[in-house]
């Protein structure tokens, strides 16, 4: 293996991830309003909830379309053994992504229906959050080919209904505390409530999780476990729980706004990087590590410079695009 | 029997048709967007702000639509086409991964300054906006035609134990057949668009209302056909001479050809057998195919029969697409041409019979593309990688039972959403009409997109 064959796969692996961090930062918040919908209590509340997401859902979305593509461009061995594997939460998912991208865009244009469309945006941002966590924890317990061709429904697990469950809260978590952040008056005070539910919540599924995950696999267990590396790893789960208690005490004091939001999504990446560093090399788990998935190096090297050039370029608009709407929303906006 | 590999081909067949309409008339309504936001920053007539006000409305509806089924494809590639993914992905993924990073991020990026942003930036701001949306659309176009042409046509690689390594990227990103292709896409969403346009502010002219505001598109609208369509039928050629050329069993099934031969007549109709190997109630112009094929009198066409029978595709469906799409498109070059000859003589608004038939026109744009494009996909069966990998071996080792439950559910749900609701919503907004802004409205912006921080500086 040369050097350009063993690092190639590890950026990919990288911006991979780091695409799949930002869809869940930015799409998770969307889910999370989405979920909270039915704790609006009239019609103009849900206005306002839809008027944070409204301006960027697009674009948040488009991470999600990334993932997948360099997915499929860097890693096409991967691509093609795991989406059949878990056919039908990916179906689930895609469809309820269809469902909501629609009901964002009709619920504007309807007046008799609106109410139906809300719940249509709750039962698909449940149903996409749920899906994301049970494919997580499908992922990280890893799976065999033959099994799943026999029983296409192996990927229900206990662990993979705790992740699904984990994701939805987590999600939950980040759309209130963004509603926090962007709305004010009395749903804000609402929402201030409701994400300490969330946070409790959260940090109860953190827990569960990062216990149970070391015990899926022999190989988790010998990572987490390895006694050279514990001083290093232990500081993942004690900075997770230093931002669980400064987020407990920002939501407690309500001096600042944007902390929450800022907080949650830093015990987020960490839950991340920790799921991350159990599943590493492997993209399908323990049975295909990334250099086996990869394509060939003229492909890696064909997409490299793409991805130097692009990706900065779209963080930079991604980050302009949110401080044209930054601020607090005052009213429902339509176009 | 419906096998996987028959369910998935139909559930893809199904998904992507519905697909396309959406991007299509996205790149079209962009497009049209900022030519009328431009008229308006140039000319300063808020007739040109209420076009682009409207317009706004419908591509809002259609973008949404158009990005979330284009994600159900991009899955769809690994669930069913799994075989594809693995021996393909090395080139296709990438050009994907870059279709995703260069286009579908502006595009996505922007959308929501173009759509809310009308008071939240500057004009010069909003237009670039809207000038990038309307890029980034075409550039999506440009690279998903890529990995497409790359698939009727591949080079630029290596087989490697049977997965397809690229060894020449230049070669693949300047396929011989790639540019007349994407012309081809870029017009038809460009008429389907106009076919569109016409019939909305013809129904308008119809009923007499937002007079000022439909003449003017409608107008643009007749010119716009009466350029694009003659010129759809020139690249429609260039495109026809590409496929003799590279797919000559493509051609022999589009012309329904069976013995390679000379001097052969066009058919405007005839009923394609596959079984038999021959055509019924055949109704020909002599030397025609010949001419449109090779451009030559004596032009010599290869025959269905010239490969065995399981490397042809099914004639009738590549037969009778590629006549719905000309025909189609002949009945749009002649009523652009009557329509630009209307107004070249100061008549268009005298005739209602006009807007009734460019009502009557509104899908034929986007029937037309949809046929074409049946033309090509089933043209080339049975390869979904041209002579290189069969569809069969393309599809995912999957239960049958999961592609019916995800087919039957993907049926319902477009049917719903994209079917019922989209075009409820569409024909809302157009009998809701265009808003009338007033100078006041655009210039001190007290609407209620305005946050009260603004308002309050």
């Amino acid at each position: 293996m040369t050097d350009l064959e063993y690092i190639l796969p590890i950026v990919w692996y990288c911006i991979i991830g780091g695409g799949i961090l930002m869809y869940v930062i930015l799409d998770g918040y969307t889910q999370g309003i989405g979920i909270l919908m039915p704790f609006a209590h009239n019609m103009h509340e849900r206005n306002m909830m839809m008027s944070v997401v409204l301006p960027t859902w697009d674009g948040n979305q488009t991470w999600l379309v990334f993932g997948t593509a360099a997915l499929y461009g860097a890693f096409p061995a991967a691509f093609g053994t795991l989406l059949p594997l878990i056919y039908l939460p990916i179906m689930a998912m895609v469809i309820s992504i269809l469902f909501r991208g629609v009901a964002f865009e009709y619920r504007m244009k309807s007046t008799e229906y609106a109410h139906i469309w809300d719940r249509v945006i709750f039962t698909s941002s449940f149903i996409t959050a749920f899906m994301q966590g049970n494919i997580l924890g499908a992922f990280v317990e890893g799976f065999h080919h033959e099994e799943l061709l026999k029983n296409y429904f192996a990927w229900h697990s206990p662990f993979a209904y705790l992740t699904g469950i984990g994701v939805v809260t987590g999600y939950a978590l980040l759309g209130a505390t963004r509603i926090v952040h962007k709305l004010d008056g009395p749903l804000q005070f609402y929402m201030y409530r409701v994400s300490k539910v969330c946070l409790i919540l959260v940090a109860l599924f953190m827990a569960i999780v990062s216990i149970a995950t070391p015990f899926v696999h022999p190989e988790v267990f010998s990572f987490w476990f390895d006694l050279k590396k514990i001083p290093f790893l232990a500081f993942l789960p004690l900075i997770t729980g230093v931002f669980f208690l400064w987020c407990w005490y920002e939501l407690i004091s309500q001096h600042n706004d944007t902390m929450p939001f800022i907080l949650s999504y830093l015990m987020f990446i960490c839950g991340y990087v920790g799921l991350g560093l159990s599943t590493y090399p492997y993209l399908v788990p323990r049975s295909m590590t990334i250099w086996e998935a990869a394509a060939p190096t003229s492909t890696l090297l064909f997409m490299t410079p793409g991805a130097a050039i692009m990706l900065p370029v779209i963080l930079v608009y991604t980050y302009s695009a949110y401080k044209i709407f930054k601020g607090k929303v005052h009213d429902p906006i339509s176009y | 029997m419906l096998t996987p590999v028959t369910l998935s081909r139909i559930q893809f067949a199904f998904t992507i048709t519905f697909h396309i309409l959406y991007p299509a008339f996205s790149i079209g309504l962009a497009t049209f967007i900022a030519i009328m936001e431009g008229a308006w920053l140039r000319t300063k007539k808020i007739i040109y702000y209420d076009i682009c006000r409207f317009f706004t409305k419908i591509f809002a509806l259609t973008f949404g639509v158009g990005v979330v089924s284009g994600i159900v494809m991009e899955f769809q590639v690994g669930t069913n086409w799994a075989g594809l993914s693995r021996d393909a992905g090395d080139i296709l993924g990438a050009l994907f991964t870059y279709e995703v990073m260069s286009a579908f991020f502006i595009e996505a990026g922007f959308l929501g300054v173009m759509l809310f942003g009308w008071h939240k930036v500057s004009k010069r701001l909003h237009y670039m906006a809207t000038l990038l949306v309307a890029v980034g659309v075409i550039i999506s176009a440009f690279l998903i035609l890529i990995a497409n042409t790359w698939m009727q046509h591949p080079i630029g690689f290596v087989l490697e134990n049977g997965n397809f390594t690229p060894t020449d990227w230049f070669a693949i990103l300047t396929n011989p057949m790639l540019l007349s292709r994407f012309f081809h896409m870029v017009l038809s969403a460009y008429i389907a668009t106009g076919c569109v346009i016409c019939a909305i502010s013809g129904y308008y002219l119809l009923k007499k209302q937002n007079e000022i505001f439909s003449k003017k598109v409608f107008k643009f609208g007749v010119i716009a056909m009466a350029i694009l369509t003659p010129t759809q039928l020139i690249v429609g050629d260039m495109v026809g001479l590409d496929v003799h050329h590279y797919q000559p069993i493509k051609s022999a099934a589009i012309e329904g050809v069976w013995n390679t031969s000379r001097g052969v007549p066009y058919l405007i109709f005839a009923i394609p057998d596959q079984a038999n190997e021959k055509n019924y109630f055949e109704i020909g112009i002599p030397y025609a195919a010949s001419i449109i094929n090779t451009h030559s009198l004596d032009g010599e066409l290869v025959g269905l029969k010239s490969v065995p029978k399981d490397e042809r595709p099914h004639v009738a469906t590549t037969f009778f697409s590629f006549r719905i799409m000309l025909y189609l498109g002949g009945l749009m070059i002649l009523v652009s041409l009557i329509s630009a000859f209307l107004l070249y003589r100061n008549k268009l608004y005298e005739y209602p019979l006009l807007y009734k038939i460019w009502i009557l026109l509104a899908p034929a744009g986007f029937v037309a593309m949809e046929m074409g494009w049946f033309t090509a996909e089933s043209g080339r069966q049975p390869w979904v990688v041209y002579q290189f990998l069969r569809t069969a071996d393309a599809a995912s080792d999957v239960n049958r039972y999961q592609v019916m439950a995800s087919f039957a559910v993907l049926l319902i749900v477009y049917g719903i959403i994209f079917g019922f609701f989209y075009f409820k919503y569409l024909f809302k907004t157009i009998k809701k009409g265009p808003k009338r802004f007033s100078d006041k409205e655009i210039n001190y912006p007290f609407g209620y997109l305005q946050s009260n921080d603004e308002a309050n500086k």
